[in-house]
């Protein structure tokens, strides 16, 4: 397409409504309105230009801010419509089958219903992502669309503009007045005093402020674009790391993902508040709700292995530090942070029997069994010994005759054992649980008598590394920085012209807060004799004056 | 300390009731342009409402200091401390634009605000671990700040459409700005019930079964309409429900819910009968005397000045210290997607004024949504659709 020359002479590209040095209109669309859209001043933007590729066609439907708000709008529906029912990650349940059964059971067909859509999971949707992807790409287009063109035009404007530019300002005024000459002189110095920058050509003043302000918008969405790569470089590996770790009391484990790091759990503490040791001003609240939790801390030692050692405990392990974690307070080491997020009292640590006579109850020895590492025989004096046939740490109950167990947790430890005597070299077989004791082959002399058990916490903790931080912080200071340029400054410009015809036209424009750069005007015309304005579009002060506001 | 603070939030509320009428007076008498009479007015106003905004900094500031914490870790605090700052925020647009309709509008919001937080349990609570941090007072505070802002846009909305909608005529907008005041007095049906049922001193508790099938205990403090699932009551003569729900519902919200809106059902009635006009149409007088290019633009305004506000408040420090008390910077909890639905609304509001040219009408409407998604993330959200942030 052509440039379009202007009668001024300046050549500006083609597609451009207002010429940008002079503001002439050059369409006949624009030069019939009565105000010009002075959001782009006019600009040659792309998309309202080239229309013919299936690349111009892209550009343009990205461009759009009407598509743009299309995009958000959904995004913002879909949001809402997944906090209707708690996602799959509040779930009690880790199986698909059992999350399908939880929210049938939890909530009915609609949850059943819920949870078939997708919309149980609708955040790492491929359609909510592809949303995401989409307010990205049109992030970008649509900026670089209006803040080029936008950026070349204010660059070029001149102070000098033509009649039928200012004519179509919303502030608008003309009139003849006396000292015209030393009016716009005193308007010039005012303007300066009110920190505007004057340009002075001839008998025209061009008086600008705050012009920045107008790139707050594209700063803001460079923030946000910044973001968006933030969250997308998790994908790559090495960037972010979320594992979680059960560590019990006096244990040690490798941490994982870590270059051979490992947490040594010292102590567990759970405590809630007491109406006797908190401030009284609490009492009221700890008696209506009962127990309020104060603290949950692990208490850890933190250990240095071989970069490449993962599991048991190696030999070679290097002090790093002690360190309490709270909630709001991780360990944090290398580029890992290690939270308290969950945590189990008193889980079974060890269990201390007897073995006895039935009958007469005389002991033949104690012995502790570490559930977390049975020993096959446990040797007592006098010939006695006790063998561990089988263990079954989360006992449910038998199934066809076979004992079985939930899990690997000592929640319900069961024993099958075999106690041997010099009565009974060959051993009796004996099934013990911790309330009763069965004897699958027959009666037995002698017993195992449960004496006591030491019992442990365990934390949950979670171990994180991410290191796409830093950008989604850059990122939020970008946006921020570029929100607040253009959310508390304006760009107000002042026009004051002297016509040939003798007669002085003022016209403004600003990108908002009209009443103050009305103000500005009225301080100018305090000191320099100007023309009376008025503001073309606001209907309500025509109809109301006399009436008063 | 804890006595001193409770009187203080009582000084700044009845201050701000008293405003409310002031600012009526100025509004009134300001057909007679720049009169005298309506200086003394707005001047007497402005100064009563300064006066109860000092008062309900003392406050918050005594409870600080008795709760070691800043008043802001349950819902009564910080609904609180959103009212107060709804008045902040109209005092600061008020020097801007000193008019006095907003004042009258402003208040009475901030008041409702107030009255519908003391309804909640008022005592001191202690920090749970999962508040143990100084990101409480830097998050919630800033964040309620922003949404305080942007509440004022939504006074100014209303404002403009109380002034601009013909009430004569049947309209969509005659409807619906009815129902908006409908819903004010929904509100305030809500204060009055709770407040007679507490004066009355009515408990009754009953064991129910709940959707993981375990027998607990609630209590409840209005009659029950209706009953949690399969419930008996263990307090005799307690009323037998009138509808049991099923296991899924919490028929105890629920029955406070159906009282509110049967009481401010009977409010509403009883006001239409002795006004013998729509409420709309009993503020409109007010309103006329507003210019509604200055409502549009304080509409507008209060919107800049909040967003970057809300946006640092609500999610980028609710950003960092999620990543630190729960690991992780975003996750999802219904509270954060509000968050965010509240934001990408506002950046939409603000999109399709500056390209769109929804000035006016349009952008008063749209103001008043937002600020309804505001109180729907502040009430709804913690009431009906727990999450992390449940802490009431």
């Amino acid at each position: 397409m052509d440039k379009i020359v202007c009668t001024c002479g300046n050549v500006n590209p083609a597609g451009t409504e207002l010429c940008e040095s002079c503001g002439r209109p050059l369409n006949q669309e624009t030069k019939e309105k009565k105000l010009v859209d002075m959001r782009y001043e006019g600009s040659a933007r792309r998309s309202q230009t080239y229309n013919k590729t299936i690349i111009d066609k892209i550009w343009n439907f990205f461009s759009s801010v009407k598509v743009g708000m299309w995009i958000i709008v959904s995004i913002l529906v879909a949001a809402a419509i997944g906090t209707i029912l708690p996602q799959v990650f509040y779930v009690p349940a880790t199986t698909e089958a059992d999350i399908a059964a939880y929210y049938e059971r939890i909530y009915g067909t609609f949850g059943k219903l819920y949870y078939e859509l997708g919309l149980s999971d609708l955040y790492s949707s491929w359609w909510f992502q592809t949303l995401i992807g989409m307010l990205g790409i049109s992030l970008v287009i649509a900026s670089l669309d209006r803040v080029i063109p936008l950026y070349k035009s204010l660059k070029k404007q001149q102070t000098k503009r033509h009649i039928s530019f200012l004519k179509r300002q919303r502030i608008y005024g003309i009139g003849e007045i006396e000292a015209s000459n030393e009016s716009i002189d005193k308007a010039e110095e005012k303007l300066k005093t009110m920190r505007y920058k004057v340009k002075r050509d001839g008998n025209a003043i061009l008086a600008e402020r705050g012009r920045f302000s107008r790139w707050g918008p594209y700063v803001n969405h460079t923030g946000l674009i910044i973001f968006l790569l933030g969250v997308m470089l998790r994908a790559i590996p090495g960037f972010y790391v979320d594992e979680t770790m059960w560590l019990r009391e006096g244990e040690t484990l490798y941490i994982p993902k870590t270059d051979g790091y490992f947490l040594e759990s010292k102590e567990f503490t759970y405590e809630t508040y007491s109406k006797e040791e908190s401030s009284e001003v609490f009492g009221e609240a700890i008696d209506r709700v009962g127990s309020i939790a104060k603290n949950y801390q692990t208490d850890v030692a933190l250990y240095k292995g071989a970069d490449d050692a993962v599991a048991g405990k190696p030999d070679e392990l290097e002090f790093v530090k002690d360190s309490s974690i709270q909630v709001n307070k991780p360990l944090k080491f290398d580029n890992f942070s290690v939270f308290q997020m969950d945590f189990r009292l008193d889980e079974l640590k060890a269990m201390k029997f007897q073995l006895q006579d039935k009958e007469t109850q005389e002991s033949f020895g104690d012995f502790t069994i570490d559930l977390s590492d049975p020993q096959p025989i446990y040797e007592l004096q006098n010939g006695y010994k006790v063998e561990i046939l089988d263990y079954y740490a989360d006992f449910t109950g038998f199934e066809e005759g076979v004992p079985q167990s939930k899990s690997p947790l000592p929640n319900n430890p069961a024993f099958l054992v075999k106690m041997y005597s010099p009565e009974f070299p060959k051993g009796e077989t004996s099934f013990v649980m911790i309330k009763e004791t069965l004897e699958p082959l027959g009666e037995n002399k002698h017993k195992i008598a449960f004496q006591s058990v030491e019992t442990r916490d365990v934390s949950g903790l979670t171990i994180r590394k991410d290191l796409t931080l830093p950008i989604l912080m850059l990122g939020g200071l970008i946006f921020m920085i570029g929100v607040a340029q253009g959310s508390y400054w304006n760009h107000r410009r002042i026009w004051i012209q002297r016509l040939e015809d003798g007669q002085v036209v003022i016209a403004a424009h600003t990108n908002k807060n009209w009443l103050s750069i009305m103000k500005d005007i009225d301080a100018v015309s305090v000191v320099a004799n100007l023309p009376k304005y008025e503001d073309q579009q606001d209907l309500d002060s025509k109809a109301e004056k006399g009436e008063g506001v | 300390m804890v006595a001193v603070s409770s009187t203080l939030l009582f000084i700044a509320f009845v201050a701000y009731l008293v405003a409310t009428f002031l600012f009526g007076g100025a509004v009134k008498s300001s057909s007679s342009e720049a009169t005298k009479s309506f200086e003394r007015w707005g001047k007497l106003a402005i100064s009563v409402t300064i006066i109860g905004f000092i008062s309900n900094l003392g406050y918050f500031i005594t409870r600080w200091i008795a709760a070691g914490h800043a008043p802001v870790s349950n819902l009564f605090e910080f609904t609180t401390a959103f009212g107060m700052m709804v008045v902040g925020a109209f005092i600061l647009i008020y020097f801007i634009y000193r008019i006095p309709a907003l004042g009258l509008f402003a208040l009475p919001i901030a008041v409702l605000i107030i009255a519908y937080a003391s309804m909640f349990p008022r005592d001191i609570t202690p920090l749970i671990p999962a508040l143990k941090s100084y990101w409480l007072t830097i998050h919630v505070i800033t964040a309620a700040l922003g949404e305080s802002i942007l509440a004022i846009s939504a006074v100014a909305g209303l404002i403009w459409l109380l002034k601009n909608i013909d009430l004569t005529k049947k309209s969509k907008q005659r409807f619906w700005i009815e129902a908006v005041m409908y819903v004010c007095v929904l509100v305030l049906g809500f204060v009055a019930a709770t407040t007679t049922f507490s004066l009355a001193d009515y408990k009754a508790e009953y064991n129910y079964v709940n959707k993981e099938e375990k027998v607990l205990k609630m209590e409840y403090h209005m009659p029950a309409i209706f009953g949690m699932n399969e419930s008996t009551a263990i307090t005799e003569n307690a009323m037998t429900p009138l509808v049991e729900m099923p296991a899924l519902v919490n028929a105890k919200k629920l029955t406070v819910v159906t009282w509110s809106v049967l009481f401010g059902t009977v409010l509403y009635i009883l006001l239409r009968l002795i006004l013998r006009k729509r409420i709309a149409a009993v503020l409109q007088p007010f309103a006329k005397k507003a210019n509604s290019q200055f409502m549009d633009e304080i509409g507008y305004r209060s919107v800049l000045i909040g967003f970057p506000v809300f946006t640092l408040g609500a999610l980028i420090f609710a950003m960092i210290w999620a990543h630190e008390a729960w690991s992780r910077f975003w996750g999802w909890d219904p509270k954060e997607v509000w968050a965010l639905i509240t934001w990408l609304f506002y950046a939409v509001f603000l999109h399709l004024r500056l390209t769109k040219g929804w000035h006016g009408e349009k952008s008063a409407w749209l103001a008043l949504i937002g600020f309804i998604i505001i109180m729907f993330n502040l009430v709804a959200v913690n009431l009906i659709i727990a999450g992390l942030h449940s802490y009431a």
